[in-house]
């Protein structure tokens, strides 16, 4: 178990208790308007992604003040870290933003390598980048087509899903995982690539452009499409990094600011792609800005697997993972945003604490200043363009 | 005798209708999800039955064992008979229709006013359901229900008048017959009045792309959030019934109702074979397919369908086979009348579907700016062109040729301008007024 720090275990829970009283509980005690009504939106509700609780105030079908509530896929994450070994707890990571389990497994393996001063070798962090950015594609698809089907456009959910299995059976041939892949390990990967990774990656590649068409041609340039996405949901540049938010929805508000490009993680660093960013900062350059992302993820993969090179696939690890004491933190780029993890040592086998950054958290939070004002359809599609995974809002 | 004969086949055919209008309603749910299906790579029901084929039993058979639940804080009478409300409205629109010249259940000389009117009473069930169930996601379908319908019936309602000013009667048969007449279809002289009608249909059975009362991305299942078992297949019984009533309307109104395409051109009267050579054509598929169902009940089912499409086909090819003045010849109008009637009636569903698995939905403001600022106004401008037309070939004896596109060319015009002038005042952001802070919890 290790040392652990005097007053580790006597942490209070009263604030939690209060915020869950303000949270859960006192909607009769709230002072309405004559003409406003409280709507409950979900956690059982077709388009909240999951079990998010959205209360609104509408005035009519106006939303005047919404909040969230969270916690009900709570599983104690960070907590389960500080009990498990550096490379027990490895899976767990997979399991918060499950839409995109290869992003969150690099950035766990990284910030440990990173604490503890090893580096992968580059065979490794080439096909690391290479699963990571088709795992970008599976996660922006799967966005792309529970978007369109909040908004009421039923068939693109099919078409993505059907990009996305192909995705997965890469993972599936590579580490026999299709969702929660595990895919990495601290130095280096798992397994040693399957024969034919660069002509799955490759054929896939080569066919993804023309579907991308395809969804662009059902939803781009649809004039409902255009009516229910543009001006939908405005957040500006200052309002976003005000709030921290991270990944597409920061780019789509005309920030060029993604973590391959400031802080090269993997192989970033040899490939070139470029950073596309939206201008009005609403939900069609989100929409727009994701799918120039899928592109871009595509020719990243395409130049990675023309030059894999050979050698060790693991670092120096030994099989007991004793970090120096110290703490690192250390972020990717992932499907969502920045994801970073925060990790204090001890000096023994598990970390003493894990702190998570998730990207659909902080990105949640910009919900209720987007929302305001507009109608409850437009709640639906302003979640849907936030692309949040509750598993990892929740960790 | 005599004096109850007149009222033993429409009392047949109503009975009919009723009987059969279920099980209609339930093959048109299982036709949309396979339509929905191929359009979605994959292939939709297949387990009950050969291809599916027993699925709409199979789910009504689950909806009627389900539990009766009425929510405790619910209106218990209302909500016990909004469904019923719906239905009833549903049914009574279709005794007007002619699904042939000789199957009608009434020939009314208002029949096209006693079909509106009947079919806007279903509303008062949908509103009325969602008010009794006591719950915020019914209420606000039922108030976004009622709202469009008063909204699209509006345009709705115009674009038959242009159709009635063609014909010069309300009598859906007198319609039909005015077309026949006439020579060509409504929607060839009209074909403005039957776009409008297609989208005001599509939103007054509150289908998709305007499905706002029951969009389930938004509200859930909107007015029906709180029914189940046999209550909400009511419900989805008057919805499809809806929609097999707007499209025989449209086919009565636009599409020359039993007419066969080219009805008064000899050189045509080939199509007379279609029917029967389709119907051997899906029972050919059927005997096909047959041996292939991996289980014996399953093949026998599939060669029963295959055998009932030659039935069909047997009795669409009779009034052809036999000489010209023979009884069962002057039965040719009657029976492929109905066939023609419901093969409008089916592509017009279809093209429901179709809209329905292409589009995204409308926004609620949106979908009402359509209504108002583009389709009521461009219906009016329709009846005045249809009018124009009309007054141009009966007062100064214009051609039909030029006063007929003249009147289309117009009302275009003037289509284009509503479009070009209304994209101005489009505001995507509602309530763009700054509101001051106002958390849930005050």
């Amino acid at each position: 178990m290790g040392t652990r720090k005097p007053g580790h275990r006597e942490r209070t829970i009263t604030g939690v208790a209060d915020r869950y009283n303000a949270a859960g509980t006192n909607v009769e005690t709230t002072v309405l308007g004559a003409d406003e009504i409280i709507l409950n939106m979900g956690p059982q509700h077709p388009s909240t992604h999951g079990v998010l609780r959205v209360k609104l105030r509408l005035d009519g079908e106006k939303v005047v003040g919404s909040e969230c509530v969270i916690g009900y896929l709570h599983r104690g994450v960070e907590k389960i870290a500080e009990h498990r070994s550096y490379q027990q707890f490895a899976p767990y990571v997979d399991r918060m933003d499950y839409v995109a389990a290869v992003s969150n497994g690099l950035g766990y393996c990284e910030a440990v390598e990173k604490l503890m001063q090893v580096e992968a070798p580059p065979r490794a962090r080439v096909i690391r980048t290479i699963l990571t950015e088709l795992q970008r594609i599976a996660s922006h698809l799967f966005w792309l087509g529970t978007h369109a089907l909040d908004i009421g456009a039923l068939t693109p959910l099919f078409y993505c899903l059907r990009e996305r299995e192909e995705i997965l059976k890469i993972f599936e041939k590579y580490c026999g995982a299709r969702l929660t892949t595990h895919a990495f390990r601290i130095g280096g990967l798992q397994y040693e690539a399957y024969d034919e990774l660069e002509k799955d990656t490759e054929r896939f590649c080569k066919g993804f452009d023309k579907r991308v068409d395809e969804y662009e041609s059902l939803l781009t340039e649809n004039r409902i499409w255009v009516g229910r996405t543009k001006g939908i949901g405005i957040l500006t540049a200052d309002a976003a990094i005000a709030m921290g938010v991270t990944g597409p929805v920061l780019r789509a508000s005309g920030v060029q600011w993604d973590i391959r490009k400031a802080m090269p993680y993997a192989a970033y660093d040899q490939y070139e792609f470029s950073i596309p960013t939206g201008q009005n900062g609403d939900t069609y350059d989100r929409y727009v800005v994701r799918l120039e992302e899928m592109r871009q993820s595509r020719k990243i993969c395409l130049q990675a697997i023309e030059n894999i090179p050979a050698g060790p696939i693991l670092g120096k690890v030994g099989k007991v993972l004793k970090p120096p004491p110290g703490e690192v933190y250390h972020s990717i780029e992932a499907p969502k945003g920045e994801l970073g993890y925060y990790i204090v040592s001890d000096g023994t086998t598990q970390p003493y604490r894990v702190r998570i950054r998730p990207p659909s958290l902080i990105n949640l939070e910009a919900l209720d200043q987007m929302i305001r004002g507009h109608l409850v359809a437009d709640v639906v599609a302003v979640i849907g363009t936030l692309d949040i995974v509750l598993g990892e809002v929740d960790r | 005798m005599n004096a109850i004969m007149p009222y033993v086949f429409p009392v047949l055919f109503a009975l009919v209708i009723v009987a059969l209008l279920p099980l209609v309603a339930g093959y048109i749910v299982l036709v949309e999800r396979k339509v929905m299906a191929d359009m979605q790579v994959r292939l939709g029901p297949m387990r009950v039955g050969p291809h599916g084929l027993l699925q709409p039993i199979a789910d009504a058979v689950k909806l009627l064992l389900k539990e009766d639940i009425i929510p405790e804080s619910a209106d218990k009478l209302l909500f016990w008979g909004a469904p019923l409300i719906s239905v009833t409205a549903a049914m009574l629109a279709l005794a007007a229709l002619p699904i042939g010249p000789f199957f009608q259940i009434a020939d009314l000389n208002i029949g096209l006013l006693y079909i509106l009117g009947i079919s806007s009473l279903g509303i008062f069930g949908i509103v009325l359901g969602g008010w009794a169930s006591n719950s915020h996601y019914s209420l606000m379908g039922a108030l976004r229900s009622a709202a469009q319908l008063v909204s699209y019936e509006t345009s709705a309602g115009m674009a038959i008048v242009g159709a009635l000013l063609l014909a010069g009667t309300l009598s859906t048969r007198g319609i039909v017959e005015a077309q026949s007449e006439a020579g060509w279809w409504f929607i060839f002289v009209a074909p403005v009045g039957f776009f409008i009608y297609l989208v005001a249909s599509i939103a007054e059975t509150n289908r998709a792309p305007f499905d706002m009362p029951e969009a389930e991305s938004e509200l859930v299942a909107g007015y029906m959030t709180e029914y189940s078992g046999f209550r909400w297949a009511l419900y989805f019984l008057a919805e499809y019934t809806n929609m097999v009533v707007v499209a025989s309307i449209a086919a009565t109104l636009f599409l020359g109702g039993w007419m066969r395409p080219f009805a008064n051109t000899r050189a045509f009267n080939f199509l007379d074979y279609l029917p029967p050579l389709l119907m051997l054509g899906v029972a050919g598929y059927c005997f096909r397919r047959a041996p292939k169902q991996p289980v014996a009940v399953q093949k026998m089912f599939m060669a029963a369908v295959g055998l009932l499409c030659i039935v069909l086909a047997l009795i669409l090819i009779m009034p052809l086979a036999v000489p010209r003045d023979s009884f069962l010849a002057s039965s040719k109008a009657g029976i492929h009348g109905a066939f023609w009637f419901l093969f409008k009636v089916g592509v017009y569903i279809y093209v429901f579907m179709w809209l329905r698995f292409t589009f995204p939905r409308y926004r609620f403001d949106q979908l009402m700016r359509l209504g108002w600022q583009f389709l009521v106004p461009l219906s009016i401008v329709n009846v005045m062109g249809i009018g124009v037309s009309l007054a141009l070939h009966r007062q100064l004896h214009w051609p039909n040729w030029v006063s007929f596109p003249l009147g289309v060319a117009l009302t275009l015009i003037a289509g284009a301008f509503l479009l070009a002038t209304g994209e101005k005042h489009e505001h995507p952001r509602v309530g763009d007024e700054e509101e001051e802070e106002t958390p849930v919890h005050a």
